[in-house]
C-alpha cells in the first residue's frame, strides 16, 4: 500500500466575526427576545407574550416542517399544503367533540388521552390523504412549478368543498379540554396552560425530527436528497419512495399542527390552513427552502414578533411578518440556513 | 474470452435539443480498466450518464453483466453493482466525510475492514471524518467521491474525470488506489484527460469523437503510436 503524500492539515479557530456569521439565525431569537424585553418593560407582561409567541411558533413550525422538506427533497411547491391543516382540525375536533366526557372531565389523564387520540386520528387521515393527494396531484407535475402551483391551488379548493360537504359552512366553536383551560401564574406573569403545552410539543417534535434527520440512515437519505438527489440514487437509493415518505409525514404533521391551531384558536374554519398558509410560507422561505433548523428559528421569530408587536403597536402587527420577511431576504436572499443545492 | 461486464450497442442519447451520443458501440471487459478518451464534448461525460441511467437513451442497447439495464432507473443499476463518479464528484456538502461514506453503503453499515483499507490509501479522509465535506480542499473532495463509491464492492465503477485539477502527488494516490481497486476483480471504465495516468493504468482503450466510438483496442498500442493518437485525438500523448 503506497501512502498518499505527506499531509498535516491544521486546524485554524475561525475568526470571530466568522463564527458570528454562522450563528447569527440561532443568536437572533434570544436577541428578539431580549429587545422585546426591553421594548415591553413590564417583565410580567413580557412573559405572558414570550410563551405566547414561542407557543404560536412551535405550531407554525410543525405546520411548516413538512412544506419545507417537500420543497427541499423534490423541488415541489405544495399550496395544497393547507389543505392538511385544515382537515387535521375538522378530524381532530370531531373526535374530541365525540369524546366529550373525557375532555369535560376535571382529569388531566383523561384530557390528554382525548387529545392524544385526535391527534392520532388527524395525523392518520391526513397522512393517508397526503399519500392520495402526492399520487393523483403531485405526481404527474414533478419539474414544472407553474403546473404545481396551478394544480396544488386546485386540490387545496377541491378539499376544502369537501369539509363543507362533510361538516357543513359553519365554523365549529371548540372548548379546550378542561385541565387545559385557564392560566398558571409564574412571577406574576399569566400564562396559558394550553400554550405551555404547545410549547412542549413543539420542541419535543423538533428534538425528535432533528434526531431522525442526524442520526438515522433515512434522516442521512432524506438530508443528502435535499441537497443532492441525482447522487442519492446514483448510489442506489430511490428517492421517489422516500419523498413519498416525507410527504405523508409532513402532511400528518400539517394535520397535528391542524389540531393544535384549532385548540389555541378555539375556533375552526374550512379556511384556516389556506390562511395559516401566508405564515407557513414566510417561515419556509426566511428558514431556508429545505432546512428545517431554519423553519424553526424562522417560526420562532414569527411567533414572538408578531405577539410582542400586537403588544406594542397593534396596528404594525398586519405587516410585521412581511417586514421580518423583507429584512431576512435582503440580507441572506437564501434565507437564515439555506441548503446548499448541486448544480 | 470471457463475456464483457458491459456492452454498449448503437446507444443515442439526446439532451435538450442536442443529438449528443450518434450510435456508440463499446464493450468494457471484466476486470480490466477502460479508458474513455477523446477531445472536449466528444460525449465521454454522457456515455457515462447514459449508462448510469441519469441521461435516457433515445435508442441503442445497454447490457450490463448480462442484463438488459437500458430503461431500468438510476437506482437500480446502482443496486446492480455499478458504482458511479462524476465530473462534478457528487460530495454533499452539508455532510461529514463519515456521513458520506455511510451513504455509499447501501447493503449494510460500514465495513471496517474496508474503511481501514480506503484511509489508508487517502489519510486525510481520516482527519477530517467529522468535518463536513463542504470544507474539503478540491482533491480531498475527489478522494472522498472515489472513496464513497468503493466503499461497498461492486463489479463495475464508471469514473468521470478523477484527477482534473489535482495536484500531482494526488495524482499518484488517485491512480494507486484504483490500481489496488482492478486488482481486487473490479472493472473499471475511466474517463481520463492525463494520458500519463490512462497509461499507466489502462488495459485497454475507446477513443470518442463526435458522439461515436471511433476507435477501440489495447491501451498500450494507442501509447506507443503517436500517429494514431494525432490522427484520433488531435494531440500526442507525450504532449501531456
Amino acid at each position: 500500500m503506497t501512502l498518499a503524500p505527506d499531509h498535516k492539515p491544521t486546524f485554524a479557530n475561525l475568526s470571530l466575526t466568522d463564527r458570528l456569521g454562522k450563528a447569527m439565525p440561532v443568536i437572533l431569537v434570544p436577541i428578539l427576545i431580549v429587545l422585546g424585553f426591553v421594548a415591553i418593560g413590564a417583565p410580567s407582561s413580557w412573559l405572558t407574550l414570550t410563551v405566547s409567541g414561542l407557543a404560536m411558533g412551535m405550531m407554525i413550525f410543525i405546520m411548516a416542517s413538512g412544506l419545507t422538506l417537500v420543497f427541499g427533497l423534490m423541488d415541489v411547491i405544495n399550496f395544497g399544503h393547507g389543505a392538511f391543516i385544515s382537515v387535521g382540525a375538522f378530524v381532530g375536533v370531531s373526535v374530541l367533540i365525540a369524546l366529550g366526557d373525557w375532555t369535560g372531565a376535571a382529569s388531566l389523564l383523561l384530557n390528554m388521552a382525548a387529545i392524544l387520540l385526535a391527534v392520532v386520528a388527524a395525523m392518520a387521515v391526513t397522512g393517508a390523504l397526503g399519500w392520495g393527494f402526492e399520487r393523483v396531484i403531485v405526481k404527474p407535475v414533478y419539474g414544472a412549478h407553474l403546473k404545481q402551483i396551478l394544480v396544488t391551488v386546485g386540490g387545496l379548493i377541491v378539499i376544502e368543498q369537501l369539509i363543507y360537504v362533510i361538516w357543513g359552512p359553519d365554523e365549529i366553536f371548540i372548548n379546550r379540554p378542561e385541565m387545559l383551560k385557564g392560566a398558571v401564574t409564574f412571577a406574576g406573569a399569566a400564562m396559558e396552560k394550553y400554550r405551555l403545552l404547545a410549547v412542549g410539543i413543539g420542541l419535543v417534535l423538533f428534538i425528535a425530527m432533528r434526531m431522525v434527520l442526524r442520526r438515522t440512515k433515512i434522516g442521512l437519505i432524506v438530508r443528502a436528497g435535499v441537497e443532492n438527489g441525482p447522487m442519492v440514487e446514483a448510489l442506489g437509493y430511490r428517492l421517489r419512495i422516500v419523498f413519498v415518505g416525507v410527504f405523508i409525514a409532513g402532511s400528518a404533521l400539517a394535520g397535528l399542527g391542524g389540531v393544535m391551531w384549532g385548540l389555541y384558536q378555539e375556533v375552526i374554519t374550512a379556511g384556516m390552513g389556506e390562511e395559516m398558509m401566508v405564515l407557513v410560507f414566510i417561515v419556509a422561505i426566511i428558514g431556508g427552502l429545505g432546512s428545517v433548523e431554519g423553519a424553526f428559528i424562522g417560526a420562532l421569530l414569527v411567533g414572538l414578533l408578531q405577539n410582542y408587536v400586537a403588544f406594542l403597536e397593534p396596528k404594525l402587527a398586519l405587516v410585521s411578518n412581511i417586514a421580518l420577511m423583507t429584512t431576512i431576504l435582503m440580507w441572506r436572499p437564501q434565507g437564515m440556513l439555506p441548503v446548499v443545492k448541486a448544480k | 474470452m470471457s463475456e464483457p461486464i458491459l456492452s454498449l450497442r448503437g446507444l443515442h442519447t439526446d439532451i435538450a435539443q442536442y443529438h449528443i451520443l450518434q450510435g456508440v458501440d463499446l464493450e468494457v471487459p471484466r476486470g480490466q480498466v477502460t479508458m474513455l478518451l477523446g477531445r472536449n464534448g466528444v460525449g465521454k461525460t454522457t456515455t457515462l450518464k447514459s449508462i448510469m441511467g441519469q441521461w435516457s437513451a433515445k435508442s441503442g442497447q445497454i447490457l450490463y453483466d448480462g442484463q438488459d439495464i437500458t430503461r431500468l432507473p438510476v437506482s437500480a443499476r446502482a443496486r446492480a453493482g455499478i458504482g458511479f463518479v462524476p465530473e462534478d464528484m457528487g460530495i454533499f456538502r452539508d455532510l461529514t466525510v463519515e456521513e458520506n461514506m455511510v451513504l455509499g453503503c447501501t447493503t449494510g453499515p460500514l465495513d471496517p475492514a474496508r474503511k481501514d483499507w480506503l484511509l489508508s490509501a487517502f489519510p486525510a479522509l481520516g482527519t477530517f471524518w467529522h468535518s463536513e465535506a463542504g470544507n474539503l480542499s478540491g482533491g480531498q473532495k475527489q478522494m472522498l467521491s472515489i472513496a464513497r463509491a468503493m466503499v461497498e464492492e461492486r463489479k463495475l465503477y464508471l469514473i468521470d474525470e478523477p484527477t482534473k485539477g489535482l495536484a500531482p502527488a494526488i495524482v499518484s494516490t488517485m491512480a494507486q488506489a484504483l490500481r489496488e481497486l482492478k486488482a481486487q476483480g473490479a472493472s473499471i471504465l475511466l474517463v481520463e484527460q492525463n494520458f500519463s495516468v490512462a497509461r499507466a493504468l489502462g488495459d485497454s482503450a475507446a477513443v470518442m469523437d463526435d458522439g461515436r466510438v471511433i476507435w477501440t483496442g489495447e491501451m498500450a498500442e494507442l501509447a506507443a503510436n503517436k500517429d494514431l493518437q494525432e490522427r484520433l485525438m488531435g494531440l500526442s500523448m507525450e504532449t501531456h
